[in-house]
């Protein structure tokens, strides 16, 4: 038996981060309250870093290591720096937010870092052992963080439900991986694809597994009927948490949605296409329609975010590599947007207040027009209102289902979100038509100010010239 | 001279740009800054629009002003603009409206003012946006965007039901809209471009042009609006401001007709031709009933709102005529010229004479807070100059000959009586029901003896307001008499329109 080196290169950024963390774990015991800061400056520079390597390494071909298990691909490259920048984006958010709350500790960057390796894992896996390896990784980082508020009932509630949710949803992909391993004999996702189209007769087992694995899909999107968690975990859970739960995940997510249908089982194409048309038009029905009925406006975004994620899937089951790119145009606008709205619950909040209540940004406009407005320029972006980001996400989406030929699915897609606008609107109702019930100006600190501004301009410039983002997913797919 | 500059980037932009600044500009409780540069910025858009009039050729149909820049490659979307015999009026409409809108707002608006007169800037861009836009998807980037400050205005500045009415208003747009956005993917994807006048060109077979029809139909229904989904607009109307009433009167309405035109007919004829006794019937249930609930509403502002309906039924009668038109002069569309034209001169009419009749019913309303005709009565005894402005709009409400009001509906009406005896004859109704429920009105507010303590003590118009009223009189007497310029611009841009029209777009092996 003779062991090859596995070429090291295209996990580099892996490798960084996962150095990096371990350093920021052992330097982080010698630092006190004061010095905490530095933990948060070296977990930022990791993510620059990281990156850099991908930027680096970012290349027009797919290349795979570690006997085929690993793949860096230009999917890849393009998510992981996607994970990068929108985790940065978090740290920035959640700096003294944590502070105010006795939550600025090492650990909370730790978990966040790991939670990134798994990410980036997730992303990169080319056989069912990198893809379970990546999501646990990414999943037991986020079951903590959602725990770290220790003396918080809510908090330590959501992190239960997660936590054992979560690891009935692995078990679910477990199941389905073993089914499918039990019929082609291999881990491997280019050797499966290969395998599944040579499988005469009876493909009932592969469709059995098939299933199995999208549940553990689609719990891990929050797509309904798999979303239970989603809204008491992004209420229970400190915002700043929340803020990382609700975004970063979601693009490992499609990743792993795509790698597990479109690279290793394009052979059940018709059949995981149905079951995404379910999936999809459920979230979107019951995300829309229940987001309306939600006064807290944690669980409100929840229920929007798994409306999103239906949006995302209607994306991926078209089956062309324009709707694929359309799917990853879309987490990554999600990821902004879901940035900026929980930012701004992160921005209206101080210590010993959570503005986590609709109620709370009533007459937001009297006591800070220029929040509002960003605040406004986030809810009609959501709301797939042009000029604004969230609308040409909406727009590639349903351009894949139109191409798709599924013009009932388009219609379906488009009434529901016009039901969700509702909510949206409310939210700047609230902020515009109402009178405040507390006097006097909001004065976020000016990192927080400078962050969400310069995130919601960005959904509206990015809304102005969408052309290179959209150019940047159809390339990493290839279209 | 203005031939190189890029005019209509020009008069989108510069709205836009300056609502901004002023937005920011307005910190102050007075708002007087802000006010002065609105102003400043309506007059320049007004100023910079005018070479679109006097540089415009009348002899081509071709779009003029034209300007293409790629803009999203990856979906072969471009900025690409224009403007013809239709768009090119409306787009001066709108800058003059304007404009008189912030006139209008200046003393009446104390609320945060400076986020008012920006609101206004920015609709007044997008609206033009969407006239000049020559990309389907430019087109719905502007349609939509401009929900946004119009929901605002409302919301805001609006009446007791504020949040209600824009609300409805909002969601209604808004529905109509996305069936649109679907059927333009579909055309995008048989003709792999997003040009307006590439899916003029495309042939599409029978059934897709219905549901391609339906679709725009909804979005362009709602907006107009047609019965039966006309519910949004008396809510609206009633609760907006006095500037929100008449931007929606004098403007938006007229996007919904406009989409007709460069849309409806032009993309999918024949599916038009095969619902046209829908869209015929559809606009004299408009003309005729909303004409009777017209005459029982109590609120002035309502009374208007519902005689808008009315009248922009005759817009859509006007554009939709032209094939039984055709059917009863064996096939000629020579006839349906004058229907199509007339139509269009009724926006370019309406947006005046409701403009100037919201505009009244504000001023009123600014004095006494009320918009209930039981609250008036002899007003002319105490503001005879605007009682004077008043009657002459409502004449022109009611259609008389000689104002902007009676052209457009004549020439309607007279090209309705070459397609068919009785559609010509219900739409005819409306000069009396017209004129019923405007002079009802009229009698029952400015004339009689005073009614109480309220009326007695109040004010004639100050300067101000006889200004902007005196400038909307001039401009419902001019189209009234000298309709002819108006005509001749549109002229070259009808007929190939009506050209167009009389040519099946069915592919050829389908027949």
């Amino acid at each position: 038996m003779n062991f090859d080196m596995p070429n090291f290169l295209p996990a580099m950024p892996e490798m960084f981060v996962l150095g990096m963390t371990s350093l920021i774990l052992i330097i982080d015991l010698f630092l006190n309250e004061r010095t905490r800061v530095v933990s948060y400056l070296l977990a930022q520079a990791t993510l620059v870093g990281a990156f850099i390597l991908s930027l680096s390494l970012y290349s027009g071909n797919a290349e795979l290591s570690f006997s085929d298990t690993f793949v860096l691909d230009p999917m890849a490259g393009v998510l992981k720096m996607a994970v990068y920048a929108t985790v940065f984006m978090v740290f920035l958010y959640s700096h003294s937010y944590l502070r105010e709350r006795g939550l600025f500790r090492g650990e909370f960057f730790v978990l966040a870092l790991f939670g990134v390796l798994g990410m980036m894992v997730l992303i990169s896996a080319h056989s069912f052992l990198t893809i379970y390896l990546g999501l646990e990784l990414m999943s037991l980082a986020l079951y903590a963080m959602v725990a770290m508020q220790r003396d918080s009932r809510t908090a330590s509630e959501a992190a239960m439900k997660y936590f054992i949710l979560g690891a009935m949803a692995s078990a679910m992909l477990l199941y389905g991986m073993s089914m499918l391993y039990g019929v082609t004999g291999t881990l491997e996702l280019t050797e499966l694809s290969r395998a599944v189209q040579q499988t005469q007769g009876d493909r009932l087992l592969l469709v059995f597994g098939l299933v199995f694995l999208l549940v553990g899909v689609a719990f891990k999107l929050g797509a309904v009927p798999f979303h239970m968690w989603v809204p008491d975990v992004y209420h229970g859970a400190p915002t700043a948490v929340t803020l990382f739960i609700s975004t970063a995940p979601k693009l490992a997510g499609f990743a792993m949605l795509m790698r597990l249908m479109v690279d290793g089982l394009p052979g059940l194409q018709p059949q995981w296409h149905d079951i995404l048309v379910l999936l999809a038009v459920l979230s979107i029905g019951v995300g829309n329609v229940v987001a309306i009925a939600q006064t807290n406006i944690k669980r409100m975004l929840a229920y929007s975010g798994i409306s999103h994620a239906g949006f995302l899937l209607l994306g991926v089951l078209s089956g062309t590599p324009e709707g694929y790119a359309a799917g990853m145009f879309y987490a990554i606008v999600y990821t902004i947007m879901g940035l900026g709205g929980f930012g701004m619950v992160i921005l209206m909040s101080r210590a010993g207040f959570e503005a986590e209540q609709l109620e709370d940004y009533k007459g937001l406009n009297q006591r800070s027009p220029w929040f509002a407005l960003m605040m406004l320029f986030i809810m009609f972006s959501m709301a797939g209102v042009p000029p604004f980001i969230g609308f040409w996400a909406k727009l590639a989406v349903l351009q894949a289902v139109v191409s798709a030929n599924l013009m009932w699915l388009a219609a379906v897609a488009v009434i529901f979100s016009v039901i969700g606008a509702f909510f949206y609107l409310r939210v700047i109702k609230l902020m515009y038509f109402d009178q405040a019930r507390e006097q006097g100006s909001l004065k976020p600190g000016a990192d927080l100010a400078v962050v969400l501004s310069a995130n919601a301009i960005g959904i509206l410039a990015l809304g102005a010239f969408p052309g290179a983002l959209m150019a940047l997913c159809l390339q990493a797919m290839g279209a | 001279m203005f031939a190189d500059l890029p005019l209509l980037s020009l008069v989108i932009w510069t709205p836009i740009i300056g609502g901004l600044l002023v937005m920011l500009t307005g910190s102050g409780r007075s708002g007087l800054e802000a006010k002065v540069l609105a102003l400043l910025v309506s007059l320049l858009t007004f100023v910079l629009s005018i070479p679109l009039y006097t540089g415009f050729d009348t002899a081509t149909y071709q779009m003029q002003f034209t300007e293409f820049v790629p803009w999203i490659e990856a979906f072969s979307i471009n900025y690409s603009l224009g403007v013809d015999g239709i768009s090119m009026p409306l787009i001066l409409l709108t800058t003059f409206m304007t404009v008189l809108v912030v006139i209008a707002g200046w003393e009446v608006i104390k609320n945060r003012p400076a986020q008012y007169m920006a609101a206004f800037l920015i609709m007044e861009g997008l609206m033009i946006g969407v006239f000049a836009a020559l990309d389907a998807m430019l087109f719905y980037v502007f349609w939509e965007a401009m929900l946004i400050p119009m929901f605002i205005v409302i919301g805001i500045w609006g009446g007791d039901r504020r949040v209600y009415a824009t609300l409805k208003f909002f969601l209604y747009t808004f529905l109509g809209s996305v069936f649109m956005l679907i059927a333009l993917l579909w055309l995008y994807f048989h003709t792999d471009s997003f040009a307006i006048l590439d899916f003029h060109a495309v042939s599409i077979p029978a059934t897709a042009q219905i549901w391609i029809f339906l679709a725009f139909l909804i979005a362009f229904a709602v907006k107009v609006p047609m019965w039966p989904v006309h519910t949004w607009l008396p809510d609206a109307h009633v609760q907006a401001p006095t500037g929100g009433s008449v931007i929606l009167a004098a403007i938006m309405l007229k996007l919904g007709a406009y989409g007709f035109l460069r849309f409806s007919l032009p993309i999918v004829p024949d599916a038009s031709h095969t619902l046209d006794w829908l869209m015929i019937g559809l606009s004299l249930i408009a003309v005729v009933y909303i004409g009777f609930v017209a005459l029982v509403q109590q609120d002035m502002k309502k009374l208007i709102a519902y005689s808008s309906i009315s009248h922009m039924g005759f817009v859509t009668l006007g554009f939709f005529i032209a094939w039984r038109i055709a059917e009863a002069n064996e096939g000629s569309f020579t006839g349906a010229t004058m229907g199509i034209e007339g139509g269009v001169v009724q926006m370019i009419a309406h947006g005046f004479v409701s403009g100037a009749m919201f505009l009244c019913v504000g001023v009123m309303y600014d004095r006494l807070h009320s918009r209930e005709i039981n609250d008036y009565g002899g007003v002319v005894h105490r503001m005879p100059k605007f009682a004077g402005f008043m009657v002459l709009f409502a004449m022109a409400n009611a259609g008389l000959p000689g104002t902007a009001g009676f052209v457009g509906e004549f020439m309607v009406i007279l090209s309705a009586f070459k397609a068919n005896f009785w559609i010509a004859f219900v739409a005819a109704t409306t000069l009396i029901l017209g004129a019923a429920y405007t002079l009802w009105m009229v009698k029952r507010v400015i004339y009689g003896e005073v009614r109480n303590k309220k009326v007695a003590a109040l004010q004639d118009i100050n300067g101000r307001e006889f200004l902007f009223l005196a400038i909307l009189a001039v401009m419902v007497l001019g189209v009234g008499l000298w309709p002819a310029p108006l005509l001749e611009v549109m002229d070259a841009t009808v007929q190939h329109l009506v050209a167009h029209i009389g040519v099946s777009k069915l592919p050829a092996t389908a027949l």
